[in-house]
Protein backbone atom coordinates (compact mmCIF):
# COMPACT_ATOMS: atom_id res chain seq x y z
CA UNK A 1 0.00 0.00 0.00
CA UNK A 2 1.29 3.63 -1.18
CA UNK A 3 1.59 5.54 2.32
CA UNK A 4 0.31 8.94 0.53
CA UNK A 5 -2.67 10.61 2.62
CA UNK A 6 -5.53 10.91 1.03
CA UNK A 7 -8.08 11.76 3.61
CA UNK A 8 -6.83 13.51 6.88
CA UNK A 9 -9.54 14.25 9.05
CA UNK A 10 -8.52 15.71 13.08
CA UNK A 11 -10.79 16.31 15.68
CA UNK A 12 -14.03 16.86 13.55
CA UNK A 13 -17.15 17.68 15.63
CA UNK A 14 -20.66 18.71 13.98
CA UNK A 15 -23.25 19.90 16.55
CA UNK A 16 -26.74 21.02 15.65
CA UNK A 17 -28.07 22.71 18.04
CA UNK A 18 -27.71 20.57 21.33
CA UNK A 19 -26.94 17.19 19.40
CA UNK A 20 -23.36 15.99 18.63
CA UNK A 21 -23.79 14.45 15.07
CA UNK A 22 -19.92 13.96 14.72
CA UNK A 23 -17.32 14.12 18.02
CA UNK A 24 -13.92 15.02 17.63
CA UNK A 25 -13.16 12.20 15.30
CA UNK A 26 -10.15 11.11 13.89
CA UNK A 27 -10.08 9.51 10.14
CA UNK A 28 -6.85 8.10 7.84
CA UNK A 29 -7.56 7.06 4.47
CA UNK A 30 -4.46 6.28 2.76
CA UNK A 31 -3.96 5.95 -1.49
CA UNK A 32 -5.07 2.49 -2.55
CA UNK A 33 -6.89 1.92 0.58
CA UNK A 34 -10.69 0.25 -0.01
CA UNK A 35 -11.24 1.99 3.59
CA UNK A 36 -15.05 0.87 5.32
CA UNK A 37 -16.67 3.68 7.37
CA UNK A 38 -19.02 0.97 9.56
CA UNK A 39 -22.15 2.42 12.13
CA UNK A 40 -25.24 1.43 12.71
CA UNK A 41 -27.79 3.72 10.83
CA UNK A 42 -27.46 7.18 13.06
CA UNK A 43 -24.16 6.90 14.19
CA UNK A 44 -22.71 9.75 12.04
CA UNK A 45 -21.69 8.50 9.06
CA UNK A 46 -23.68 10.30 6.38
CA UNK A 47 -23.01 13.87 8.36
CA UNK A 48 -19.22 13.34 8.18
CA UNK A 49 -19.51 12.40 4.55
CA UNK A 50 -21.09 15.25 4.17
CA UNK A 51 -18.54 17.13 5.60
CA UNK A 52 -15.86 15.40 3.51
CA UNK A 53 -17.58 16.55 0.83
CA UNK A 54 -18.51 20.27 2.15
CA UNK A 55 -22.21 19.68 2.08
CA UNK A 56 -22.18 21.06 5.44
CA UNK A 57 -19.50 23.30 7.79
CA UNK A 58 -18.00 21.65 10.59
CA UNK A 59 -18.53 22.41 14.22
CA UNK A 60 -14.68 22.24 14.55
CA UNK A 61 -11.83 20.42 13.36
CA UNK A 62 -9.69 20.11 10.11
CA UNK A 63 -10.53 18.05 6.94
CA UNK A 64 -7.75 17.42 4.88
CA UNK A 65 -7.98 16.01 1.10
CA UNK A 66 -4.96 14.85 -1.49
CA UNK A 67 -3.21 16.98 1.60
CA UNK A 68 -5.39 20.27 1.07
CA UNK A 69 -8.10 21.58 3.51
CA UNK A 70 -11.37 21.64 1.54
CA UNK A 71 -12.62 24.60 3.21
CA UNK A 72 -9.53 26.57 0.86
CA UNK A 73 -9.63 24.36 -1.91
CA UNK A 74 -13.18 23.16 -2.54
CA UNK A 75 -13.83 22.92 -6.36
CA UNK A 76 -9.73 21.97 -6.91
CA UNK A 77 -10.45 18.09 -4.56
CA UNK A 78 -14.30 18.02 -5.65
CA UNK A 79 -12.60 17.32 -9.30
CA UNK A 80 -10.97 14.65 -8.02
CA UNK A 81 -13.68 13.05 -6.03
CA UNK A 82 -16.96 11.40 -7.27
CA UNK A 83 -19.08 10.46 -4.64
CA UNK A 84 -22.74 8.84 -3.75
CA UNK A 85 -24.08 10.31 -0.54
CA UNK A 86 -27.08 8.52 0.87
CA UNK A 87 -29.77 7.35 -1.73
CA UNK A 88 -28.78 8.98 -4.95
CA UNK A 89 -31.58 11.11 -6.22
CA UNK A 90 -31.47 12.48 -10.04
CA UNK A 91 -33.61 15.00 -12.02
CA UNK A 92 -36.92 12.30 -11.87
CA UNK A 93 -37.54 13.94 -15.41
CA UNK A 94 -35.04 13.50 -16.94
CA UNK A 95 -33.32 10.44 -18.48
CA UNK A 96 -30.05 8.68 -17.49
CA UNK A 97 -28.31 9.77 -20.68
CA UNK A 98 -28.53 13.25 -19.96
CA UNK A 99 -28.73 12.83 -16.08
CA UNK A 100 -25.26 12.03 -16.63
CA UNK A 101 -24.62 14.66 -19.16
CA UNK A 102 -25.09 17.17 -16.71
CA UNK A 103 -23.46 16.01 -14.26
CA UNK A 104 -20.81 15.16 -16.29
CA UNK A 105 -20.37 18.55 -17.27
CA UNK A 106 -20.70 20.06 -13.78
CA UNK A 107 -17.46 18.08 -13.08
CA UNK A 108 -15.67 18.98 -15.94
CA UNK A 109 -15.72 15.41 -17.52
CA UNK A 110 -15.51 14.09 -20.80
CA UNK A 111 -19.73 14.09 -22.16
CA UNK A 112 -19.67 12.48 -25.49
CA UNK A 113 -21.98 9.68 -26.06
CA UNK A 114 -19.19 7.29 -26.20
CA UNK A 115 -17.83 8.42 -22.54
CA UNK A 116 -21.65 8.53 -20.73
CA UNK A 117 -22.76 5.33 -23.07
CA UNK A 118 -19.33 3.79 -21.97
CA UNK A 119 -20.47 4.34 -18.23
CA UNK A 120 -23.96 3.25 -18.64
CA UNK A 121 -22.25 0.21 -19.57
CA UNK A 122 -20.30 -0.32 -17.37
CA UNK A 123 -23.34 0.16 -14.71
CA UNK A 124 -25.29 -2.01 -17.10
CA UNK A 125 -28.14 0.93 -17.54
CA UNK A 126 -27.11 1.06 -21.41
CA UNK A 127 -30.52 -0.11 -22.62
CA UNK A 128 -32.63 2.02 -20.84
CA UNK A 129 -30.28 4.97 -21.01
CA UNK A 130 -33.35 7.52 -22.62
CA UNK A 131 -35.40 6.17 -19.87
CA UNK A 132 -36.87 8.75 -17.51
CA UNK A 133 -34.82 8.51 -14.14
CA UNK A 134 -38.63 8.18 -12.77
CA UNK A 135 -38.87 4.70 -14.38
CA UNK A 136 -36.16 3.37 -12.72
CA UNK A 137 -36.03 0.87 -9.59
CA UNK A 138 -33.96 1.73 -6.69
CA UNK A 139 -31.27 -0.83 -7.97
CA UNK A 140 -31.27 1.21 -11.01
CA UNK A 141 -30.98 4.62 -9.32
CA UNK A 142 -28.27 2.78 -7.09
CA UNK A 143 -26.43 1.99 -10.23
CA UNK A 144 -26.63 5.25 -11.82
CA UNK A 145 -25.50 6.51 -8.76
CA UNK A 146 -22.15 4.59 -8.98
CA UNK A 147 -21.88 6.03 -12.75
CA UNK A 148 -22.29 9.27 -12.04
CA UNK A 149 -19.62 9.39 -9.26
CA UNK A 150 -17.15 7.87 -11.57
CA UNK A 151 -18.37 10.06 -14.53
CA UNK A 152 -15.06 12.12 -14.48
CA UNK A 153 -12.90 9.67 -14.07
CA UNK A 154 -12.02 10.45 -9.85
CA UNK A 155 -9.08 9.55 -8.04
CA UNK A 156 -11.07 8.99 -4.93
CA UNK A 157 -14.80 7.53 -4.42
CA UNK A 158 -16.83 8.27 -1.84
CA UNK A 159 -19.66 5.92 -1.27
CA UNK A 160 -22.19 6.60 1.37
CA UNK A 161 -24.50 3.32 1.45
CA UNK A 162 -24.25 1.89 -2.14
CA UNK A 163 -25.74 -1.41 -1.62
CA UNK A 164 -28.70 -0.18 0.52
CA UNK A 165 -31.93 -1.44 -1.16
CA UNK A 166 -30.34 -4.01 -3.37
CA UNK A 167 -30.68 -7.77 -3.47
CA UNK A 168 -28.07 -9.67 -3.09
CA UNK A 169 -27.48 -9.97 -6.41
CA UNK A 170 -27.44 -6.34 -7.07
CA UNK A 171 -25.11 -5.97 -3.96
CA UNK A 172 -22.47 -8.94 -5.11
CA UNK A 173 -22.75 -6.60 -8.34
CA UNK A 174 -22.17 -3.68 -6.87
CA UNK A 175 -18.81 -5.23 -4.18
CA UNK A 176 -17.27 -6.34 -7.73
CA UNK A 177 -17.42 -3.39 -9.38
CA UNK A 178 -15.70 -1.46 -6.19
CA UNK A 179 -13.43 -4.22 -6.33
CA UNK A 180 -12.49 -3.98 -9.86
CA UNK A 181 -12.36 -0.04 -9.17
CA UNK A 182 -9.76 -0.55 -6.56
CA UNK A 183 -7.45 -3.59 -8.17
CA UNK A 184 -7.79 -2.40 -11.72
CA UNK A 185 -8.05 1.19 -11.66
CA UNK A 186 -6.35 2.12 -8.65
CA UNK A 187 -8.44 3.98 -7.21
CA UNK A 188 -9.18 4.88 -3.41
CA UNK A 189 -12.58 4.03 -2.07
CA UNK A 190 -14.00 5.26 1.28
CA UNK A 191 -16.83 2.97 1.95
CA UNK A 192 -19.71 3.45 4.33
CA UNK A 193 -22.16 0.88 5.81
CA UNK A 194 -24.01 -0.44 8.33
CA UNK A 195 -23.53 -3.50 7.53
CA UNK A 196 -20.44 -5.34 8.98
CA UNK A 197 -20.18 -8.38 6.57
CA UNK A 198 -20.06 -6.09 3.50
CA UNK A 199 -17.46 -4.01 4.70
CA UNK A 200 -15.68 -7.11 5.42
CA UNK A 201 -15.52 -8.37 1.93
CA UNK A 202 -14.42 -5.52 0.19
CA UNK A 203 -12.42 -3.09 2.89
CA UNK A 204 -8.55 -3.18 3.39
CA UNK A 205 -8.86 -0.70 6.47
CA UNK A 206 -11.96 0.20 8.49
CA UNK A 207 -13.21 2.11 11.31
CA UNK A 208 -16.27 1.61 13.99
CA UNK A 209 -18.19 4.86 14.41
CA UNK A 210 -21.00 5.22 16.56
CA UNK A 211 -22.97 8.15 18.67
CA UNK A 212 -20.44 9.96 16.18
CA UNK A 213 -17.01 8.87 18.21
CA UNK A 214 -14.32 6.36 16.30
CA UNK A 215 -14.67 3.00 18.16
CA UNK A 216 -11.95 0.97 17.03
CA UNK A 217 -9.64 1.55 13.85
CA UNK A 218 -7.23 -0.61 11.94
CA UNK A 219 -7.32 -3.20 9.02
CA UNK A 220 -9.67 -5.47 8.49
CA UNK A 221 -7.21 -8.10 9.61
CA UNK A 222 -6.49 -7.23 12.65
CA UNK A 223 -9.91 -5.89 13.67
CA UNK A 224 -11.76 -9.02 12.83
CA UNK A 225 -9.00 -11.47 13.79
CA UNK A 226 -10.24 -15.05 14.24
CA UNK A 227 -8.19 -15.90 16.83
CA UNK A 228 -10.27 -14.03 18.83
CA UNK A 229 -13.56 -15.28 19.69
CA UNK A 230 -16.67 -15.01 21.93
CA UNK A 231 -17.71 -18.51 21.72
CA UNK A 232 -21.52 -20.17 23.10
CA UNK A 233 -21.67 -23.62 24.16
CA UNK A 234 -25.00 -25.28 24.82
CA UNK A 235 -24.89 -27.68 27.33
CA UNK A 236 -27.08 -29.75 28.90
CA UNK A 237 -27.50 -29.87 32.67
CA UNK A 238 -26.98 -25.92 32.86
CA UNK A 239 -26.23 -25.41 36.36
CA UNK A 240 -24.45 -28.36 37.05
CA UNK A 241 -21.93 -26.80 33.88
CA UNK A 242 -22.02 -23.29 35.62
CA UNK A 243 -20.05 -24.63 38.75
CA UNK A 244 -18.02 -26.94 37.07
CA UNK A 245 -16.98 -24.00 34.98
CA UNK A 246 -16.70 -21.70 38.13
CA UNK A 247 -14.66 -24.33 40.13
CA UNK A 248 -12.07 -24.33 37.17
CA UNK A 249 -9.57 -22.38 35.12
CA UNK A 250 -12.22 -21.89 32.15
CA UNK A 251 -13.49 -18.86 34.88
CA UNK A 252 -11.72 -16.29 34.11
CA UNK A 253 -12.53 -16.80 30.10
CA UNK A 254 -16.33 -17.10 31.17
CA UNK A 255 -17.78 -14.01 29.72
CA UNK A 256 -21.62 -14.46 29.85
CA UNK A 257 -24.16 -16.89 31.05
CA UNK A 258 -28.21 -18.19 30.56
CA UNK A 259 -29.92 -21.01 31.69
CA UNK A 260 -29.26 -22.50 28.19
CA UNK A 261 -25.43 -21.21 27.24
CA UNK A 262 -22.26 -20.47 28.44
CA UNK A 263 -20.02 -18.14 26.33
CA UNK A 264 -16.60 -17.92 26.50
CA UNK A 265 -14.12 -15.26 25.25
CA UNK A 266 -11.47 -17.59 23.95
CA UNK A 267 -8.06 -18.14 21.42
CA UNK A 268 -9.56 -20.12 18.39
CA UNK A 269 -7.11 -23.35 19.90
CA UNK A 270 -9.16 -23.38 22.91
CA UNK A 271 -12.46 -24.45 21.28
CA UNK A 272 -11.64 -27.70 21.33
CA UNK A 273 -10.09 -27.97 24.55
CA UNK A 274 -12.63 -26.62 26.09
CA UNK A 275 -15.34 -28.99 24.28
CA UNK A 276 -13.12 -32.13 25.80
CA UNK A 277 -13.52 -30.37 28.76
CA UNK A 278 -17.40 -30.95 28.77
CA UNK A 279 -18.04 -34.52 27.33
CA UNK A 280 -14.99 -35.75 29.54
CA UNK A 281 -17.44 -34.46 32.23
CA UNK A 282 -20.52 -36.27 30.96
CA UNK A 283 -21.84 -33.32 29.74
CA UNK A 284 -23.57 -33.38 25.95
CA UNK A 285 -22.71 -30.52 23.62
CA UNK A 286 -25.61 -29.55 21.75
CA UNK A 287 -23.78 -26.73 19.74
CA UNK A 288 -21.10 -24.27 19.43
CA UNK A 289 -21.16 -20.85 18.19
CA UNK A 290 -18.52 -18.88 17.71
CA UNK A 291 -19.14 -15.18 17.05
CA UNK A 292 -16.06 -13.09 16.03
CA UNK A 293 -15.41 -10.49 19.01
CA UNK A 294 -15.86 -7.12 16.74
CA UNK A 295 -18.99 -8.56 15.40
CA UNK A 296 -20.36 -9.40 18.58
CA UNK A 297 -19.65 -5.64 19.54
CA UNK A 298 -20.89 -4.37 16.28
CA UNK A 299 -24.05 -6.28 16.66
CA UNK A 300 -24.30 -5.01 20.19
CA UNK A 301 -24.03 -0.98 19.11
CA UNK A 302 -26.55 -1.89 15.99
CA UNK A 303 -28.91 -3.83 18.44
CA UNK A 304 -28.41 -0.48 21.01
CA UNK A 305 -29.50 1.67 18.47
CA UNK A 306 -32.22 -0.35 17.19
CA UNK A 307 -33.92 0.00 20.64
CA UNK B 1 -20.86 30.25 -16.73
CA UNK B 2 -22.67 29.65 -19.62
CA UNK B 3 -22.50 26.27 -19.33
CA UNK B 4 -23.64 26.17 -15.68
CA UNK B 5 -27.16 28.63 -17.27
CA UNK B 6 -27.41 26.32 -20.27
CA UNK B 7 -27.72 23.17 -17.93
CA UNK B 8 -30.37 25.84 -15.83
CA UNK B 9 -32.59 26.60 -18.78
CA UNK B 10 -32.15 23.19 -19.96
CA UNK B 11 -33.92 21.94 -15.81
CA UNK B 12 -36.41 24.73 -16.28
CA UNK B 13 -37.30 23.60 -19.71
CA UNK B 14 -37.74 19.74 -19.56
CA UNK B 15 -40.69 20.90 -16.70
CA UNK B 16 -43.65 20.61 -17.37
CA UNK B 17 -45.01 23.53 -15.06
CA UNK B 18 -42.55 25.53 -17.02
CA UNK B 19 -45.04 25.87 -19.49
CA UNK B 20 -48.34 26.23 -17.33
CA UNK B 21 -47.09 30.01 -17.49
CA UNK B 22 -46.98 30.22 -21.25
CA UNK B 23 -50.29 28.13 -22.18
CA UNK B 24 -52.04 30.28 -19.62
CA UNK B 25 -50.99 33.75 -20.74
CA UNK B 26 -51.67 31.94 -24.67
CA UNK B 27 -55.32 30.95 -23.49
CA UNK B 28 -55.77 34.30 -21.58
CA UNK B 29 -54.83 36.23 -24.48
CA UNK B 30 -56.21 34.38 -26.89
CA UNK B 31 -59.85 34.74 -25.13
CA UNK B 32 -59.65 38.41 -24.63
CA UNK B 33 -59.56 38.75 -28.38
CA UNK B 34 -61.97 36.90 -29.32
CA UNK B 35 -64.13 38.63 -26.83
CA UNK B 36 -62.98 42.24 -28.26
CA UNK B 37 -63.15 40.84 -31.67
CA UNK B 38 -66.97 40.66 -31.49
CA UNK B 39 -67.43 43.15 -28.56
CA UNK B 40 -64.57 45.50 -29.02
CA UNK B 41 -66.60 48.70 -30.90
CA UNK B 42 -68.80 48.71 -27.44
CA UNK B 43 -65.52 49.61 -25.61
CA UNK B 44 -64.71 52.05 -27.28
CA UNK B 45 -68.22 53.60 -27.56
CA UNK B 46 -68.02 53.26 -23.78
CA UNK B 47 -64.70 55.20 -23.13
CA UNK B 48 -65.61 57.69 -25.23
CA UNK B 49 -69.00 58.29 -24.58
CA UNK B 50 -68.49 61.86 -22.72
CA UNK B 51 -66.73 62.96 -26.04
CA UNK B 52 -68.82 61.84 -28.79
CA UNK B 53 -70.72 65.28 -28.88
CA UNK B 54 -68.04 66.91 -29.12
CA UNK B 55 -65.55 65.39 -31.48
CA UNK B 56 -65.84 63.32 -34.50
CA UNK B 57 -63.66 60.38 -34.19
CA UNK B 58 -62.25 59.01 -37.01
CA UNK B 59 -59.65 56.26 -38.51
CA UNK B 60 -58.87 52.79 -36.59
CA UNK B 61 -59.83 53.58 -32.57
CA UNK B 62 -60.08 49.67 -31.97
CA UNK B 63 -57.25 48.12 -33.26
CA UNK B 64 -54.11 46.23 -32.18
CA UNK B 65 -52.11 48.84 -29.78
CA UNK B 66 -56.18 48.99 -27.83
CA UNK B 67 -56.06 45.15 -27.34
CA UNK B 68 -52.35 45.03 -26.42
CA UNK B 69 -53.05 47.54 -23.48
CA UNK B 70 -56.15 46.50 -22.32
CA UNK B 71 -54.37 42.69 -22.05
CA UNK B 72 -51.32 44.05 -20.03
CA UNK B 73 -53.79 46.31 -17.80
CA UNK B 74 -55.98 43.08 -17.31
CA UNK B 75 -53.23 40.45 -16.38
CA UNK B 76 -50.28 42.19 -15.33
CA UNK B 77 -51.39 41.23 -11.95
CA UNK B 78 -51.93 37.77 -12.69
CA UNK B 79 -48.50 37.17 -14.50
CA UNK B 80 -46.79 37.14 -10.88
CA UNK B 81 -48.56 33.68 -9.89
CA UNK B 82 -47.05 32.44 -13.38
CA UNK B 83 -43.49 33.10 -12.26
CA UNK B 84 -43.73 31.80 -8.57
CA UNK B 85 -43.99 28.51 -9.79
CA UNK B 86 -41.09 28.26 -11.53
CA UNK B 87 -38.79 31.16 -9.02
CA UNK B 88 -40.27 29.37 -6.04
CA UNK B 89 -39.59 26.24 -7.25
CA UNK B 90 -35.47 26.74 -8.66
CA UNK B 91 -33.45 26.06 -5.31
CA UNK B 92 -36.76 24.52 -3.26
CA UNK B 93 -36.65 21.06 -5.53
CA UNK B 94 -33.54 20.33 -5.54
CA UNK B 95 -33.90 20.26 -1.84
CA UNK B 96 -37.21 18.01 -2.27
CA UNK B 97 -35.55 15.80 -4.88
CA UNK B 98 -32.49 15.47 -2.94
CA UNK B 99 -30.47 16.82 -6.00
CA UNK B 100 -28.24 19.30 -4.25
CA UNK B 101 -26.18 16.29 -3.11
CA UNK B 102 -25.48 15.32 -7.29
CA UNK B 103 -25.00 19.17 -7.41
CA UNK B 104 -23.12 20.64 -4.51
CA UNK B 105 -20.11 17.71 -5.02
CA UNK B 106 -19.37 19.02 -8.14
CA UNK B 107 -16.20 21.18 -8.46
CA UNK B 108 -18.29 23.94 -9.09
CA UNK B 109 -18.91 27.00 -6.37
CA UNK B 110 -21.84 27.35 -4.49
CA UNK B 111 -21.80 31.21 -5.73
CA UNK B 112 -21.95 30.18 -9.30
CA UNK B 113 -24.37 27.40 -9.23
CA UNK B 114 -27.00 30.32 -7.28
CA UNK B 115 -26.01 33.15 -9.89
CA UNK B 116 -26.54 30.76 -12.47
CA UNK B 117 -30.33 29.75 -11.14
CA UNK B 118 -31.17 33.34 -10.67
CA UNK B 119 -29.91 34.07 -14.33
CA UNK B 120 -32.25 31.11 -16.03
CA UNK B 121 -34.73 31.94 -13.79
CA UNK B 122 -34.74 35.63 -14.88
CA UNK B 123 -34.24 34.13 -18.56
CA UNK B 124 -37.55 32.46 -17.86
CA UNK B 125 -39.10 35.86 -16.86
CA UNK B 126 -38.25 37.58 -19.70
CA UNK B 127 -39.39 34.76 -22.03
CA UNK B 128 -42.53 34.97 -20.19
CA UNK B 129 -43.44 38.72 -20.81
CA UNK B 130 -41.66 38.02 -24.56
CA UNK B 131 -44.43 35.64 -25.35
CA UNK B 132 -46.84 38.34 -23.52
CA UNK B 133 -45.62 40.71 -25.87
CA UNK B 134 -45.48 39.17 -29.13
CA UNK B 135 -49.28 37.64 -27.84
CA UNK B 136 -51.16 40.67 -26.86
CA UNK B 137 -49.11 43.19 -29.13
CA UNK B 138 -48.25 41.46 -32.41
CA UNK B 139 -50.89 39.22 -32.58
CA UNK B 140 -53.52 41.35 -32.13
CA UNK B 141 -51.86 43.99 -34.56
CA UNK B 142 -52.34 40.81 -36.83
CA UNK B 143 -55.82 40.42 -36.20
CA UNK B 144 -56.84 44.42 -35.35
CA UNK B 145 -54.38 46.35 -37.57
CA UNK B 146 -52.75 49.47 -36.01
CA UNK B 147 -54.22 53.05 -35.82
CA UNK B 148 -54.06 55.49 -32.70
CA UNK B 149 -54.18 54.45 -29.45
CA UNK B 150 -57.07 55.48 -27.18
CA UNK B 151 -55.96 55.90 -23.43
CA UNK B 152 -57.83 56.69 -20.32
CA UNK B 153 -55.78 57.41 -17.16
CA UNK B 154 -58.26 60.06 -15.56
CA UNK B 155 -58.52 61.85 -18.91
CA UNK B 156 -58.36 60.83 -22.24
CA UNK B 157 -55.40 60.53 -24.52
CA UNK B 158 -55.05 60.30 -27.58
CA UNK B 159 -51.61 58.97 -29.04
CA UNK B 160 -50.83 59.06 -32.48
CA UNK B 161 -49.83 55.46 -34.36
CA UNK B 162 -46.29 57.19 -34.90
CA UNK B 163 -45.80 57.86 -31.06
CA UNK B 164 -47.03 54.04 -29.47
CA UNK B 165 -44.26 51.65 -29.92
CA UNK B 166 -41.69 53.01 -27.57
CA UNK B 167 -44.18 53.71 -25.34
CA UNK B 168 -45.12 49.92 -25.56
CA UNK B 169 -41.52 49.12 -25.48
CA UNK B 170 -41.08 50.84 -22.10
CA UNK B 171 -44.30 49.73 -20.44
CA UNK B 172 -42.94 46.22 -21.38
CA UNK B 173 -39.59 46.87 -20.25
CA UNK B 174 -40.81 48.44 -17.03
CA UNK B 175 -43.15 45.56 -16.72
CA UNK B 176 -39.82 42.89 -17.15
CA UNK B 177 -37.90 44.57 -14.27
CA UNK B 178 -41.45 44.36 -12.54
CA UNK B 179 -41.50 40.53 -12.65
CA UNK B 180 -37.60 40.05 -12.27
CA UNK B 181 -38.56 41.55 -8.80
CA UNK B 182 -41.73 39.09 -7.96
CA UNK B 183 -39.03 36.12 -9.52
CA UNK B 184 -36.41 37.60 -6.77
CA UNK B 185 -38.97 37.76 -3.50
CA UNK B 186 -39.89 33.70 -5.02
CA UNK B 187 -36.44 32.66 -5.14
CA UNK B 188 -35.21 34.43 -1.98
CA UNK B 189 -38.21 32.20 -0.33
CA UNK B 190 -36.86 29.45 -2.40
CA UNK B 191 -33.78 29.15 -0.75
CA UNK B 192 -35.13 28.93 2.76
CA UNK B 193 -37.68 25.72 2.54
CA UNK B 194 -37.37 22.32 1.38
CA UNK B 195 -40.18 22.20 -0.85
CA UNK B 196 -41.38 24.77 -3.86
CA UNK B 197 -45.23 25.08 -2.40
CA UNK B 198 -43.63 27.47 0.97
CA UNK B 199 -41.94 29.95 -1.42
CA UNK B 200 -44.88 30.16 -4.17
CA UNK B 201 -47.57 30.75 -1.21
CA UNK B 202 -45.25 33.17 0.38
CA UNK B 203 -44.34 35.71 -2.10
CA UNK B 204 -48.19 35.48 -3.43
CA UNK B 205 -48.68 36.26 0.27
CA UNK B 206 -46.35 38.86 0.80
CA UNK B 207 -47.51 40.73 -3.09
CA UNK B 208 -50.89 40.79 -1.41
CA UNK B 209 -50.50 41.78 1.89
CA UNK B 210 -48.63 44.73 0.65
CA UNK B 211 -51.68 45.30 -2.53
CA UNK B 212 -54.14 45.34 0.80
CA UNK B 213 -52.10 47.43 2.86
CA UNK B 214 -51.48 50.53 0.14
CA UNK B 215 -54.83 50.13 -0.63
CA UNK B 216 -56.35 51.15 2.86
CA UNK B 217 -56.96 54.44 3.73
CA UNK B 218 -54.38 54.78 6.99
CA UNK B 219 -52.15 58.04 7.15
CA UNK B 220 -49.32 55.76 8.50
CA UNK B 221 -50.10 52.95 5.74
CA UNK B 222 -49.73 55.61 3.23
CA UNK B 223 -46.65 56.93 4.43
CA UNK B 224 -44.76 53.56 4.30
CA UNK B 225 -46.56 51.91 0.94
CA UNK B 226 -43.75 54.10 -0.89
CA UNK B 227 -41.53 51.39 0.63
CA UNK B 228 -43.31 47.97 -0.52
CA UNK B 229 -41.60 47.15 -3.99
CA UNK B 230 -45.25 46.50 -4.84
CA UNK B 231 -46.17 49.68 -4.65
CA UNK B 232 -43.63 50.76 -7.56
CA UNK B 233 -44.77 47.22 -9.77
CA UNK B 234 -47.40 49.40 -11.79
CA UNK B 235 -45.29 52.50 -12.83
CA UNK B 236 -45.73 50.62 -16.39
CA UNK B 237 -48.55 52.53 -16.68
CA UNK B 238 -46.36 55.81 -16.89
CA UNK B 239 -45.57 55.12 -20.59
CA UNK B 240 -49.27 55.78 -21.12
CA UNK B 241 -49.42 59.29 -19.94
CA UNK B 242 -48.31 62.21 -21.27
CA UNK B 243 -46.33 63.57 -21.01
CA UNK B 244 -44.37 60.73 -19.42
CA UNK B 245 -42.90 61.64 -15.97
CA UNK B 246 -39.97 59.74 -16.02
CA UNK B 247 -38.47 60.83 -12.72
CA UNK B 248 -41.54 58.99 -11.18
CA UNK B 249 -40.22 55.97 -13.32
CA UNK B 250 -36.61 55.81 -12.81
CA UNK B 251 -37.17 56.26 -9.15
CA UNK B 252 -39.68 53.43 -9.18
CA UNK B 253 -37.14 51.21 -11.45
CA UNK B 254 -34.23 52.03 -8.97
CA UNK B 255 -36.06 50.86 -5.88
CA UNK B 256 -36.96 47.74 -7.90
CA UNK B 257 -33.66 47.23 -9.34
CA UNK B 258 -32.59 47.21 -5.33
CA UNK B 259 -35.19 44.92 -4.72
CA UNK B 260 -33.82 42.39 -7.53
CA UNK B 261 -29.81 43.21 -6.17
CA UNK B 262 -31.19 42.93 -2.63
CA UNK B 263 -32.81 39.97 -2.70
CA UNK B 264 -30.31 38.21 -4.89
CA UNK B 265 -27.04 39.09 -2.60
CA UNK B 266 -29.05 37.73 0.63
CA UNK B 267 -30.73 34.33 -1.41
CA UNK B 268 -26.56 33.85 -2.10
CA UNK B 269 -25.47 34.34 1.19
CA UNK B 270 -27.94 32.00 2.81
CA UNK B 271 -27.22 29.43 0.22
CA UNK B 272 -23.42 29.82 0.56
CA UNK B 273 -23.88 29.60 4.03
CA UNK B 274 -26.45 26.65 3.93
CA UNK B 275 -25.89 23.17 5.43
CA UNK B 276 -26.91 20.54 2.67
CA UNK B 277 -29.28 18.22 5.14
CA UNK B 278 -31.99 17.13 2.43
Amino acid sequence: MDSEQIIEVRGLTKKFKNIVAVNNLDLNVYRGDVFGFLGPNGAGKSTTIRMLLSLIKPTSGSIKIFGKSIKENREEILRKVGAIVEKPDFYLYLSAYKNLEILGKLSGADTSKKKIMEMLELVGLSKRAGSKVKTYSHGMKQRLGIAQALIHDPELIILDEPTTGLDPQGMKEIRDLILYLSRSKNKTIFLSSHILREVELITSRMIIINNGSAQVEGTVDELLSVDKLSVTFEVDKIENAKMIISESDWRVKLSSSTNRELTFELMKNEIAVLNKFFIERGFSVSAVVPVRSLEDYFLKITEGNGK
Amino acid sequence: MITLISIELQKIFRKWRTYIGFIAIGVLVVIVQVALYFTGEGYIKAITRNFQDSFIMVGNLFNGYLVANLVLTGLYIHIPFLIVLVGGDLLASEATSGTYRMLLTRPVSRFKVVSAKFSAGLIYVFLLLAWLAFLSLGVSCLIFGTGELVSFRGKLIIFSANDILWRFAGAYGYSMLSMFTVFAVSYFFSSMVENAIGPIVSTMAVIIIFLILSALPIDFLKDVSPYFFTSHMTQWDGFFHDPVDYTNIIESALVLGGHIVGLYLITSYIFLKKDILS
